[in-house]
């Protein structure tokens, strides 16, 4: 075992746990925040940047800090090794400024955005993002690409974290899209017009952490906070079955995969689940899901929140108001 | 793309074309193949993509890629991502004489923009360009690796340097009168021993 | 003159050809090698020699080597990085194109001493001619069995074979580089693991560049000790150095370490003065992306002291004052050139360049563009300054790769150095 000691919190983990996985199992606000690492997704992480923690002793041998802040979803623990994240003034500012870099072209769309309520980098505004930007520049605009009927691709929205093509590539039969080109006009695209179909391919809507990949037959039907998650399942011959039904009343908007506490999913589903079984007789109807207490979509769930109680959206902690 | 914030890129269509290499190219692919360990046949692929450009056409068609993608048993997406990354890879139908002007620093301070600006006048043509009757297409390119000879510039992989107006307008000129005749430099496969 | 150890024959009519390379005493250090060193005994004169990379960021090669993973049971694999892109530097061009076997002799030598028997080239694409002209080389070194199986009769063996890459400069980073040999995009990996455990196809590999590799063979040749003799303290040997810019002789140059810059610019034995007899305005002198310095800091360190051609006296002061060497691509200016002018140029070098792949440099160097462009083209703000600086203090070292750091670097000091200039591009 190996200790590691992160916000002055030390805990043991076993040989091979990365930094950000060792802060995931202390929870709560020492967990850096992760845009592209996604730990069911061979080879994803090391991308976004937002993870970056500083190195303040590299281990008990070699006590050295390192020289860079290094990304947390892909640095390996060494035994001995301290690491500061929230506590690092140098931390909060350098993530500050990765922020803005990914804020520097996303169109701010939100209000019409489907992401809106569940979105990583909405939270990660919230949390990092400065009141005002200094660019004047005009933001990037990409041509609109039609993935089929199934998924709608807003290209403006994407980070680039590679998150949906290593779901084609790993989990889908045949990858029809990939990363195109380069640099600032890298595209998330099929390059010829073609539209992804497989029976999995719905995956990449909820592994998106943004609102690049979202639910065509959910579009613009309503905003995530006004509906209710529901665990629901099924049998089904192609996936396990188990999904989170967004109802409003008696009637399901969308199906969704059922995703933990750090936003990823627990099983992939299938299609099938995801777009056709709209209808409540199609489900065993679990029971409400948890949210997290610090999201919108729980807002009105809060019944134990006093009167000008403010969220912390990273902490996700609550505490009255002064 | 200097201060732009449009993508120019548009989806491409398969025209089920057929593309076959000839088989002296065939064989040539098949050796480049096997100078990677078995299973890594997808390393040749870069090679591979020089021969197909040069032989079909002077650009990559969603067809020849997706052959090249057959005779490397891999997904055709994944050479579409390789070759819209690399610069050489022409997506499109290029003029016959691809000239490509360098306009790095070194090459830009020695001469390179005024080079380039009386390419433009001479040709009529913007950058990304070709003259309407398909000789040449004129595309500005990073640098080189010809700083010292400078200014630089590449007329279908062969180098030209210590360009001037007057030179370059030298070497139009002979492009246009020996445009009839065979290329003379050696392609892509018979660079390979 | 220095001693030249790498470019002493350059000028022998021929010497491209096996047989006179032969003649001229070509080969003799693999003789040697295979002949009466064991692969450790190579490795140790290297480590002698003091040789650090000559790519651009002067690692200690036998040090490097050392890393290597040999209680694997995989293959191991040398790949020469000939993808030589770092606008200013021509060096390795030159040593491939008229000394191609002394290449190829450093790569039997550090192949043997790797216990390597698969050698790759990843040459850039843009070199195509050179392809044919290493690939020749190798064939004439197989006929005379210096390369493939049972090289000179021992129980060594060795392919080498030629990669061309397609036109991208950050497959000069030496995992880029390994992701474009195997076929894919060029993207740096996310280091650890570092390539001397996995490597090439997950197998412990060394990555180094043309010219290290080739002044492999004057080392073995002359011995470790008598090459670190040659130089100035931690930089050992000679140096290609590719000068080019605002004068008189651009061209490539051996150097031994330790010449004072202000010979190298305006002696006639090596630049020969700024063209025109114009005023020497700064220099960039070790590629485009090492801090540039103004005239004065260029010739003298901060303390007055003469600035010398090595890794040492290039960084001293450090960028405060001073720079590095880099690649040794030597880019002169004369006082006519606009620093907006080629700091924009090259931070849209920079922005083409990335592959993307991570937040900072993708957003970033794109950012950074578009202000420069503004700036060079009448449309500043006075905030667009400190703005620049902020980006790019926001990119440095944040990145997954070097280019971060090399396209943040040159905008930084040239706005440390030069800011009055970027001032009077405001109106």
């Amino acid at each position: 075992m190996l200790r590691i000691t992160i916000d002055n919190i030390l805990i043991e983990v076993e040989e091979g746990t990365t930094i950000l996985q060792a802060a995931r199992m202390i929870g709560g606000g020492v967990v850096p925040p992760a845009m592209c690492y996604y730990s069911k997704l061979k080879g994803s992480g090391g991308k976004c940047r937002t993870c970056l923690v500083k190195v303040a002793q590299g281990s008990a041998k070699d006590p050295r800090p390192m020289p860079k802040l290094v990304a947390s979803c892909s640095t390996p623990v060494q035994d001995g090794m301290v690491v500061e994240n929230k506590i690092s003034v140098e931390v909060q500012q350098a993530r500050e400024g990765i922020v803005e870099l990914l804020l520097l072209n996303h169109p701010l769309d939100c209000p019409v955005c489907d992401q809106a309520g569940e979105c990583d980098l909405q939270d990660l505004a919230f949390g990092f993002g400065m009141e005002e930007t200094e660019t004047i520049e005009p933001r990037r605009e990409y041509p609109v690409v039609d993935i089929g009927p199934l998924i709608k691709l807003h290209m403006n929205r994407c980070i680039h974290c590679y998150r949906c093509v290593l779901t084609a590539e790993q989990i889908t039969k045949k990858r029809a899209h990939g990363m195109l080109y380069r640099g600032d006009t890298m595209e998330i695209s099929t390059f010829i017009q073609t539209a992804i179909e497989n029976d999995f391919s719905g995956n990449m809507i909820d592994v998106c952490p943004v609102g690049a990949l979202t639910d065509r037959t959910f579009r613009f039907k309503s905003r995530v906070w006004f509906l209710n998650p529901m665990n629901a399942h099924r049998e089904c011959s192609s996936c396990g079955g188990k999904v989170t039904a967004w109802m409003f009343g008696s009637e399901i908007y969308r199906v969704t995969g059922r995703k933990d506490r750090f936003g990823e999913l627990e099983e992939f589903i299938c299609n099938e689940c995801r777009f056709e079984k709209k209808d409540i007789s199609d489900w065993v109807i679990e029971g409400p899901r948890k949210i997290k207490r610090q999201s919108v979509i729980s807002g009105n769930q809060y019944e134990h929140l006093k009167k000008g109680s403010i969220i912390h959206p990273i902490e996700g902690t609550t505490e009255p108001q002064e | 793309m200097e201060a732009g914030s449009k993508i120019d890129h548009h989806l491409f269509v398969r025209e089920n074309r057929e593309v076959v290499f000839s088989d002296a190219t065939l064989e040539k692919v098949r050796s480049l193949i096997r100078r990677y360990p078995e299973g890594r046949q997808k390393s040749a692929l870069l090679p591979i993509l020089h021969i197909a450009q040069e032989e079909m056409g002077g650009y990559l068609s969603v067809d020849t890629m997706d052959y090249v993608a057959s005779l490397l048993d891999i997904k055709p997406v994944e050479v579409y991502e390789v070759a819209t990354f690399y610069s050489m890879f022409y997506l499109e139908k290029m003029g016959k004489y691809v000239l490509e002007v360098c306009h790095t620093g070194p090459c830009s301070i020695c001469g390179g923009e005024e080079v380039l600006q009386h390419i433009k006048e001479y040709l009529h043509i913007e950058t990304g360009e070709t003259t309407p009757d398909g000789m040449f297409t004129l595309k500005e390119v990073e640098c080189l690796g010809a700083c010292g000879s400078g200014p630089s510039m590449q007329v279908n992989t062969e180098f030209h340097d210590h360009m001037t107006v007057k030179q370059v307008e030298k070497l139009i000129d002979s492009l246009r009168r020996k445009s009839e005749e065979e290329e003379s430099s050696k392609g892509w496969a018979e660079q390979f021993s | 003159m220095g001693r030249a150890v790498l470019l002493d024959k350059v000028n022998v009519p021929g010497i491209r050809d096996f047989g006179v390379y032969r003649e001229h005493g070509g080969y003799r250090s693999v003789d040697k090698a295979l002949g009466e060193m064991t692969p450790a005994q190579v490795q140790q004169e290297v480590i002698k020699s003091g040789l650090r990379g000559r790519g651009g960021a002067g690692f200690p090669t036998g040090l490097k080597w050392s890393f290597l993973d040999r209680k694997s049971d995989k293959p191991r694999y040398l790949v020469c990085n000939a993808d030589e892109s770092e606008p200013g530097t021509f060096k390795d061009r030159y040593l491939m194109e008229h000394l191609p076997h002394l290449l190829i002799e450093g790569l039997i030598l550090s192949s043997y001493a790797l216990g390597v028997k698969t050698c790759y080239i990843y040459i850039r694409g843009e070199f195509k001619y050179l392809v044919g002209i290493l690939e020749t080389a190798i064939s004439q070194a197989k006929k005379n069995n210096y390369v493939g199986e049972r090289i000179l009769g021992t129980g060594f063996s060795l392919e080498i074979y030629v990669h061309p890459g397609a036109g991208a400069y950050i497959c000069g980073e030496e995992t880029a580089l390994l992701e474009s040999l195997e076929g894919k995009r060029g993207n740096p990996r996310i280091k650890p693991p570092f390539p001397a455990y996995k490597g090439l196809y997950d197998c412990p590999t060394v990555v180094n560049n043309v010219e290290t590799l080739a002044t492999i063979t004057p080392i073995i040749g002359m011995g470790g000790e008598a090459y670190a003799a040659l130089g100035i303290g931690k930089s050992t040997g000679t140096k290609l150095m590719s000068a080019c810019g605002n004068i008189n002789k651009p061209g490539v140059y051996e150097i031994e370490m330790g010449l004072p810059v202000e010979d190298f610019i305006y002696s006639d034995e090596y630049c020969g003065g700024i063209k025109n007899g114009r005023m020497l305005k700064a220099v960039i002198p070790g590629g485009s992306s090492v801090p540039i310095l103004p005239a004065d800091l260029a010739l003298n360190t901060a303390r007055s002291e003469a600035r010398l051609l090595s890794y040492e006296s290039l960084s001293e002061g450090g960028f405060e004052s001073g720079s590095m060497l880099g690649s040794g691509g030597f880019i002169v200016y004369d006082e006519d050139a606009c620093i907006v002018r080629n700091t924009w140029n090259l931070t849209r070098f920079y922005r083409h360049e990335s592959c993307g792949q991570c937040s900072p440099c993708r957003e970033g160097t794109g950012w950074m563009e578009k202000i420069l462009y503004r700036l060079e083209h009448g449309q500043g703000r006075r905030s667009d300054i400190d703005l620049l600086v902020r980006v790019a203090k926001n990119i440095e070292g944040n990145t997954i790769c070097p280019l971060g750091d090399a396209a943040a670097w040159p905008v930084a000091s040239a706005i440390r150095h030069f800011r009055g200039e970027f001032l009077e591009h405001i109106k």
